[in-house]
């Protein structure tokens, strides 16, 4: 395992509890597949053997309807067996600026980590995919939304200097709402700390391969998502800045078919290239390949 | 937004509903046919009405900041160039797509230094508003700022960017043309310009659209202005389910987007004082101090190598964020 160094203002907090039959079932039932033995498909509407589905990368084997996954889902997909080995796994968020809601942050959080078992919304680490040495970062939506607050934008940004300093591919794969509301003035600055780290890696001649998922949106997509040398998408994701409902709001009429998902981004000339979940270890190993990384 | 009503030819802003009483018996006492007979007591009521207001001001709650910081009569990006700066040449061109009023550019020369500006521009009356989507940034407006950057740095012209914005245009035309991507490159960008940045934010510092153009080595807020990740009227909208003028008051203290907090919580440099009672009241001070800082600032980031400046701005934002290690790994 690659090592990192100690980040800024690191304070030990409390371990959380460990998750319990219950909260493995109510993580299961947040992942996208729903709960029980059938499922119904989010497009085609058709009935489907859960099992079926799940052996088929969560892909509706009728009309090829994406299901959202978990971060852990996606790096078990992506990576070679066994391959990957986590970075700050253990980096967990703090409360900076005592936010309070309808409910305390620090609640918001504690639940969210009950649901997925992670502490924050990205895993980070080193993976081999196809045999090909990377660093990957994978979000996950169901931890709040996928929000990038401090603790995401500083796994993201301790990922790009470890692939920098490897001389490693980069591949982030995003799927986020956009910056935690949280943290505020923190999360916002995440956005400059991760672009201002491609920057650097960017001098390095890094090659950083940015996989867009549904959804991406916000902060995450005008930061670090749009700024992948080569940026795939999965079909039908959406991608955009402004959230569609935002969007409707301010020009005041219904918003066009497909707008703003993965086919429109690539007709505008903002992806390169929309890869079915089932081709994505392939075209991300022949994009390393043909940049010699 | 706020409860404004006409008194004169000034907003009166909600927190400032003490002062309206005032007003009116001073302009009782003007209105009187022996008025100079109470030359006394309307200067008393002046001096009166000047103490209260000072004292409304010095105790602002975030949402009456995030008020100020809208007043429509608030010096804009236009205002100060017009204030601070001699010879501006504007440039207008981004060479891609179109010219975006939201978003000012140009050289200008500013005490002893010449630098470009860049700005966002809310606009004035109805026509300019509209005009510049209310200071509401298209890609292209992004794309030219960043153009002219580049200009900058080949020149070695320091940069000063001016923000007022309560976020980029969430627009179908502006998705179309990237916006997420302008801002995206932006920031990477702007975190390796070769020239010294400094920016401020003169009103509003509204999320990725604020951010956009707000990259720099020394980083600044006018004392009464906002910067944060989202308004509050859109953190009540998700947060609350609902913005009303309730759960708006919230948010902006929950936020904590004041000048004073962000200077706190470590994410920008300064803040610069504004006239007691806000820009908006005696815009030629608030130029003068926005002026000093701009001259000073410039001065101490000419005297860096390109290389340490770029060095420097890259250690500033690496150290911004607040996180904890949890003891036990996730379960995985």
């Amino acid at each position: 395992m690659l090592l990192i160094g100690a980040t800024n203002r690191m304070t030990q907090v409390p371990s959380q509890s460990s998750t319990d039959r219950t909260d493995l079932r109510s993580a299961r039932a947040k992942k996208g597949v729903p709960e029980g033995l059938w499922i119904r498909c989010g497009q085609c509407a058709t009935m489907l053997f859960r099992k079926l589905v799940e052996n088929n990368l969560c892909v509706c084997p009728d009309c090829q309807h994406h299901f959202r996954i978990s971060g852990e889902q996606r790096v078990q997909q992506l990576t070679d067996p066994g391959s990957f080995e986590p970075f700050n796994a253990t980096m967990a968020p703090v409360d900076p600026l005592g936010f309070v809601d309808l409910r305390p942050y620090p609640e918001r959080i504690a639940k969210a980590q009950r649901a997925t078992g992670q502490n924050d919304a990205v895993q980070t680490g080193q993976a081999y995919i196809k045999a090909r040495r990377v660093v990957l970062a994978c979000m996950d939506f169901n931890f709040l939304g996928g929000s990038m607050g401090s603790v995401v934008g500083e796994k993201i940004t301790q990922a790009v200097v470890v692939a920098g300093e490897h001389d490693l591919p980069l591949v982030i794969v995003s799927c986020s709402g956009g910056a935690r509301m949280m943290e505020s003035g923190f999360s916002l600055m995440q956005m400059a700390k991760t672009a201002s780290a491609l920057a650097r890696f960017d001098d390095q001649d890094g090659l950083f391969i940015s996989v867009l998922t549904d959804p991406t949106t916000g902060g995450v997509t005008a930061s670090f998502a749009m700024l992948g040398d080569v940026i795939l998408a999965e079909p039908k994701a959406l991608v955009g800045f402004a959230g569609p409902r935002v969007i409707k709001q301010t020009i005041h009429q219904e918003l066009p078919e497909g707008f703003q998902r993965a086919e429109f981004l690539l007709e505008c000339g903002f992806v390169d290239r929309v890869v079915h979940r089932s081709e994505l270890r392939t075209e991300i190993s022949r994009i390393i390949d043909y940049a010699g990384k | 937004m706020a409860k404004t009503s006409r008194y004169g030819s000034t907003y009166t802003l909600a927190f400032e509903q003490p002062v309206i009483e005032l007003d009116k018996q001073i302009q009782l006492l003007k209105d009187r046919s022996n008025s100079a007979a109470y030359a006394d007591e309307l200067a008393g009521l002046e001096t009166n009405r000047k103490r209260l207001l000072e004292k409304l001001y010095q105790e602002l709650t975030p949402w009456d900041v995030v008020m100020v910081a809208r007043h429509p009569q608030r010096p804009q990006t236009s205002d100060y160039i017009q204030m601070m700066c001699h010879d501006f040449c504007e440039l207008h061109g981004d060479r891609c797509f179109g010219d975006d009023p939201a978003i000012i550019t140009g050289f200008g020369r500013i005490g002893p230094h010449k630098i470009m500006i860049i700005g966002h521009q809310k606009g004035r009356t109805t026509q300019e508003k509209i005009a510049c989507h209310f200071g509401c940034a298209h890609p292209e407006g992004y794309r030219k700022a960043l153009q002219k950057m580049k200009l900058a740095e080949k020149f070695g012209l320091p940069i000063l960017t001016l923000i007022d914005t309560p976020g980029a245009y969430p627009g179908l035309k502006a998705e179309e043309r990237g916006q997420a991507e302008a801002i995206a490159v932006n920031l990477r960008e702007m975190s390796r310009l070769r020239t010294p940045i400094v920016c401020v934010v003169i009103g509003e510092g509204g999320s990725g659209g604020a951010l956009g153009i707000g990259v720099g080595d020394r980083v600044a807020m006018l004392r009464f202005a906002w910067y944060s990740v989202i308004s509050p009227e859109g953190c009540a909208a998700i947060l609350w389910k609902e913005s009303n003028e309730q759960t708006n008051i919230a948010a902006a203290s929950a936020l904590a987007l004041t000048s004073l907090d962000n200077l706190s919580n470590g994410l920008i440099d300064d803040v610069i004082p504004e006239p007691p009672t806000g820009a908006h009241r005696d815009p030629q001070a608030a130029a003068k101090q926005l002026q000093m800082w701009i001259v000073d600032r410039i001065r101490e980031l000419k005297r860096f190598k390109p290389e340490t400046l770029v060095q420097r701005r890259y250690e500033k934002l690496r150290k911004i964020g607040e996180v904890a290690l949890a003891g036990t790994p996730p379960s995985h």
